[in-house]
């Protein structure tokens, strides 16, 4: 697949908060074969820590797709934005402005203001939306390439709340990219959305908070491959009653 | 004159912004700045005059989702 021009071979985008230790994520990265990380900005300290957890990813040679959680307003997001391509040298910004702090709801508003307002300054986002069409054909207008409606609220590991709406998405913007992006506990539920025809999920607790994150980034890798195939593969129709499998013609009568 | 770096005080001598990260040992090339709220580019450091009470914030790459 392609992302603003970028070709991609995994499906699977991975972040990197919430291990255990360094040294687990770079494990969960490996594992998992992802190609895109997600990273935030937060405060240096005096000691410098965070050039140093910057220097030992770097080594894992992936796509730098910066965040700009906690911004609760558009100027707060467009400003740590800059920042990010300053710091990170790339136009990628996954773009999120929070509209609750309970929920970490979008608040799509804002979002499609942001988006404007840094896809008219050479940025690529990737806006963290919900599944409303509405909003989608408002991004996209605004400049955005990529839509990442989310699956269930972020860190919640409920899997798709509201599948019918993905595969609404799906049919309404057939050519643009669609990231599920939050709320995938499980590799089932990274399955459940490539099987209606995601192009990718983007993931970080379901790995980072799982006993063993190496073997479930494998296990994450795995389903979404699956359930990519199984998408492309065209699945039969649900039916109501049992259909025989096994052939009646040339049954013996044994009565 | 005291600024406010990441909401703590701090007494510089510097006068621009890019002699203050040096002054408050910011040496990595992996930060970003923002004055007052204002993102300033890797390039204009140099440019920026500060004044008394101004706030800087100083980040660096950090684990995100």
């Amino acid at each position: 697949m392609q992302v603003y021009g970028t070709e991609i071979t995994s499906r699977l985008l991975l972040g990197t908060a919430q291990y255990p230790a360094p040294s687990v994520l770079a494990e969960a990265i490996a594992s998992s074969g992802t190609e895109i990380i997600t990273l935030s900005l937060r405060r240096e300290t005096a000691d410098g820590s965070g050039a140093g957890f910057w220097q030992g990813l770097q080594q894992a040679g992936c796509h730098i797709l910066p965040n700009t959680a906690g911004c609760h307003s558009v100027q707060e997001a467009v400003t740590t934005a800059h920042m990010a391509r300053d710091l990170f040298n790339t136009a990628w910004i996954k773009l999120e402005v929070v509209g609750h702090a309970d929920t970490l709801q979008p608040d799509v508003f804002g979002l499609v203001e942001a988006a404007r307002i840094l896809a008219e300054d050479g940025f690529q986002v990737f806006p963290y939306t919900t599944d409303d069409l509405v909003v989608g054909e408002k991004l996209l207008e605004a400049g955005c390439e990529v839509l990442m409606p989310w699956g269930a609220p972020i860190g919640s590991g409920q899997g798709l709340r509201n599948p019918d709406a993905l595969r609404a998405m799906r049919a309404h913007f057939p050519k643009v990219p669609l990231i599920v992006d939050a709320g995938i506990g499980r590799p089932s539920d990274a399955a459940q959305a490539m099987e209606l025809g995601m192009d990718a999920v983007l993931l970080n607790t379901a790995v980072a908070k799982a006993g063993d994150p190496a073997t479930m980034g494998r296990a994450m890798a795995l389903a979404v491959e699956a359930g990519h195939l199984g998408y492309a593969a065209d699945p039969m129709p649900r039916r109501d009653m049992a259909v025989p499998s096994t052939p009646v013609l040339g049954l013996a009568e044994l009565t | 004159m005291q600024i406010i770096v990441n909401a703590q005080a701090h007494e510089v001598r510097a006068q621009t912004l890019e002699a203050a990260l040096c002054e408050l040992g910011f040496t990595s090339p992996a930060i970003a700045t923002a004055l007052n709220g204002v993102f300033v580019s890797r390039a204009k450091r140099s440019d920026v005059l500060l004044t008394n009470g101004d706030r800087l914030e100083v980040l660096a790459p950090m684990q995100g989702g």
